[in-house]
């Protein structure tokens, strides 16, 4: 059977003022009727814009060398014009966010319909039906009510079913999902992948998989090509490379899994941190006359950490865990009592609390948002420094950043640059110097790896390992990926809309699990193991 | 599982990111740890527009204020023999006279005096007053912000020229007095815009970061939400000056500004423009200096705005 589609020696230069920048290298690749092919990368890799350079989707920048065929026709030399008609008709995409690729104005059926009266001629009623059945065909529960709803008003996973409902609305030949379920919770995940293997089987659809992760590629792709830097480095059924990779760069990807089990900290060690009965209440006010509406993002939590323990706090977005964490430092207002190292902190305000911040310290999710762009990095670990160590002189202060920048093995001499000119990965190591330099107790780690690549990640836990052992710190680890808790902490805490399901230590749960919710959980996120 | 994890983690965690643009240049200026002032400067000096725009401008300061000294007329003196003449080199007025005998060039380089430190005190005035009222408000948010945002409301529902009229009233004539209200209306938009950026700011985790190292309010302000919001600030300045300049033209227009004989562009273009048939270089000279100026302005902002972002070096 010929191809589908069919790359060949494709590459992308985009020419920026500062020169001219290779993204794609020589990219030739296939994807036949019906099956699907995963295009696997980390973030740069250029495996992106080679699938918008598919759409002709790039900036006017970008130069496009190679050619592209599609259904036999060459897509490298089409008018525009002709090129929309292929858009959405023989070709549909899902992209990463469904927030973003989601017309916020408009209502569900308005984004559909404009596919149906862009391609087909469908209009009025007979318009609204094929909405309806293509609603009904994701998976969309109670389509009537749902066609008149608003963006913001599905969940995540839900609007990421109506993008594909727009992406299959002309019934296309192949689709291109880039990254179409990394926005998502594990167990939303599995469903959206479900999904898109039965529209598979129903239309006979040609998939080009875009993701940065393998195990996923393990459950969907029949083939699998793996680019780095710009470069196809290896393609070839799925089974193939993972059973044999024949590229270091394929083997490191698959390798870079964080395994391992945290050694177990003595049942006798003080406990530095005991939480009871945390609750969470925000409060909205909705109108000068009208009573205030309140939800408990947080009910009754308790919690308690020895020293050199890592208690890992695992649960879906909208579960509470961030909110928790944030209680926990003080960072929200909470009830309940929060005991630090044999002093209550519920009673303190933000001034008594000063002196104890620097104890407790903290490292955010998104190593792009926490890092205040206007300053430089010796600014930003020094500020802290400035705070809580008044009487050091600048050099002593230089020499605390220098040090704690050796610590998270990133060069001293980067400290007169901004945030801006890093990596995630190096950013979240700034993160985190920022927290060492004070030379904290206790860590609250929310989502620290979340944003990272797959073997960024691991030299950042690796990282975070090795910081806990030689500084006997104390770890709370916040996050979605269960792989990477298993693998940080000695005991787990499962929550599910603000309160705790599961608690338990970390082995025990993670091979026995007594809650339904968890094993749905578990199952969910080691997709590979269970197939 | 021991802590040297793969051969690729120098490599792969070091790359900066392609779709982010391309690794700026390594430089010799890259870890020398310069301020951010002193690095702003230095790619303001870069920017050619934005340095032309400087030394014109500094220039059109010195001349506005030092040339009336070397011109041999003054502010008001009438020379008899040339009413209303076109700008010749034998009578000694190089850019004509007015309908009343007065060179035009010495009135055009007055008025600059006061155009342009009208222009420059209430700007600053405006900028000084609406950043900080906006970020305290933004940032301390809750009721204190609904109370501060409300008088900013009232502000803005007093007519313009009732506020100057009544300090008028109460103060007399002075050009200090100007400025005062313009000032005083400026820096209304100047709070909402920051307000507006800091309400945004305050969400990031940047901020939270700040409060977890126990970093007190006022610095939080102070360090890390004020410097964020300069973009746009910028760009309101460089708006808020024209604008300025050309609100003291119009209270002059109405005899609420300068008082004869000094003068200032704006009421040199209003007059100018009565005899644009008769004696078009009444309007074409003020009207040059301050086109120019206004120019300069725009370019100036434009350089600083981006000399002050470190994303653009």
């Amino acid at each position: 059977m010929s191809a589908l589609l069919e790359l060949a020696h494709l590459s992308v230069t985009f020419d920026l003022p500062t020169g001219p920048v290779t993204a794609v290298k020589d990219v030739s690749l296939e994807v036949k009727a019906g099956e699907t092919v995963a295009l696997v990368g980390e973030s740069g890799s250029g495996k992106s814009v080679t699938s918008t350079a598919i759409m002709r989707l790039l900036p006017e920048l970008a130069r496009i060398e190679g050619e592209i065929r599609f259904d036999g026709k060459t897509l490298t030399n089409l008018k525009d014009r002709d090129i929309r008609a292929l858009r959405g008709n023989d070709i549909g995409m899902v992209f990463q966010e469904p927030m973003t690729s989601l017309n916020p104005m408009h209502r569900i059926e308005r984004q559909i319909r404009e596919v149906l009266e862009k391609h087909t001629d469908l209009r009025g009623n007979k318009a609204r039906a094929r909405v309806l059945e293509l609603l009904k065909q994701v998976g969309i529960p109670e389509p009537e009510r749902r066609i008149k709803s608003y963006p913001h008003e599905l969940s995540g996973g839900q609007r990421q079913r109506v993008v594909i409902a727009m992406a299959i609305a002309c019934e296309p030949k192949l689709l291109i999902a880039d990254e179409p379920t990394t926005a998502l919770d594990v167990t939303v995940q599995a469903q959206i992948l479900e999904l898109l293997g039965e529209l598979q089987a129903r239309y006979g659809l040609a998939i080009l998989f875009i993701t940065h992760d393998l195990n996923l590629v393990r459950h969907v792709a029949d083939r699998v090509c793996v680019m780095q830097h710009g470069d196809l480095v290896e393609q070839g059924p799925t089974r193939d490379v993972f059973a044999n990779p024949s590229h270091d760069y394929t083997r490191m990807l698959l390798a870079a899994e964080p395994d391992g089990v945290k050694a177990p900290v003595a049942d006798d060690a003080p406990v530095v941190l005991d939480a009871r009965d945390v609750h969470v209440r925000f409060t909205t006010k909705r109108h000068l006359f009208r009573p205030d509406e309140t939800f408990e993002a947080v009910r009754g939590i308790d919690l308690r950490v020895r020293r050199g323990q890592t208690v890992g706090i695992v649960g879906e977005s909208g579960s509470g865990k961030s909110t928790l964490g944030r209680a926990l430092l003080r960072l929200l207002p909470s009830t309940g009592q929060i005991v630090f190292d044999e002093m209550a902190l519920q009673p303190l305000d933000q001034k008594a609390l000063r002196p104890l911040r620097k104890r407790l310290q903290v490292v955010f999710q998104d190593p792009f948002g926490s890092l205040s762009p206007r300053m430089t990095v010796g600014e930003i670990i020094s500020e802290g420094l400035k705070v809580h160590f008044p009487e050091l002189s600048r050099r002593e202060r230089e020499a605390r950043v220098i040090e704690a920048l050796g610590e998270v093995k990133l060069d001293p001499a980067m400290r007169a640059r901004y945030p801006h000119e890093f990596s995630g990965g190096q950013r979240q190591r700034i993160a985190i110097a920022r927290a060492l330099v004070l030379k904290p107790e206790f860590l609250l780690l929310d989502e620290p790896t979340s944003a990272l690549d797959r073997s960024v990640q691991v030299t950042v836990v690796n990282l975070l390992r090795e910081l806990q052992k030689k500084h006997g710190l104390t770890y709370v680890f916040i996050s979605h990926d269960l792989s990477v808790v298993r693998a940080m902490s000695d005991t787990v805490l499962v929550m599910k809309d603000g309160a705790v399901v599961e608690h338990g230590p970390s082995e025990a749960i993670f091979t026995a699990p007594r809650v339904d919710y968890t094993r749905k959980l578990i199952e969910a996120s080691f997709i590979d193991r269970v197939a | 599982m021991t802590s040297t994890t793969t051969p690729y983690r120098g490599e792969h965690d070091d790359t900066p990111l392609p779709a982010g643009g391309p690794n700026p240049p390594a430089g010799p200026d890259k870890n020398t740890g310069e301020s951010l002032g002193r690095e702003a400067w230095r790619r303001l000096k870069q920017n050619k527009a934005a340095m032309a725009s400087l030394v014109i401008l500094t220039l059109m300061a010195l001349i506005c204020f030092i040339g009336p000294h070397l011109l041999p007329w003054a502010l008001d003196e009438v020379d008899w023999s040339n009413f209303q003449t076109a700008p010749s080199l034998e009578n000694g007025h190089y850019f004509g006279t007015d309908a009343n005998g007065r060179d035009i060039l010495v009135r055009t380089l007055f008025g600059g005096q006061v155009s342009l430190s009208v222009a420059l005190v209430a700007t600053f005035v405006s900028l000084v007053i609406g950043v900080l009222y906006g970020a305290v408000a933004g940032y301390v948010g809750g009721r204190t912000d609904n109370l501060m945002m409300r008088f900013v409301d009232i502000m803005y529902s007093l007519p313009f020229m009732f506020l100057v009229i009544l300090l008028m009233v109460v103060f007399g004539r002075n050009i200090f007095l100007i400025y005062a209200a313009i000032g005083a209306v400026e820096w209304l938009d100047m709070a909402r815009i920051v307000r507006g950026q800091t309400l945004a700011l305050k969400r990031r985790e940047f901020i939270e970061a700040a409060h977890a190292l126990g970093v007190g309010g006022p610095t939080i302000v102070r360090r890390h939400l004020i410097p964020n919001t300069l973009g746009p600030v910028i760009i309101y300045v460089t708006l808020t000056v024209p604008k300025v300049i050309l609100l003291e033209s119009f209270l002059s227009f109405l005899g609420l500004g300068v008082q004869e004989p000094l003068t200032s562009w704006g009421v040199l273009i209003s007059e100018g423009k009565d005899m644009m048939e008769s004696a078009p270089w009444m309007l074409i000279v003020p009207s040059v200096f301050l086109a120019v100026t206004l120019f300069c302005l725009n370019f100036l902002g434009d350089g600083l705005r981006d000399a002050l972002d470190p994303k653009t070096r």
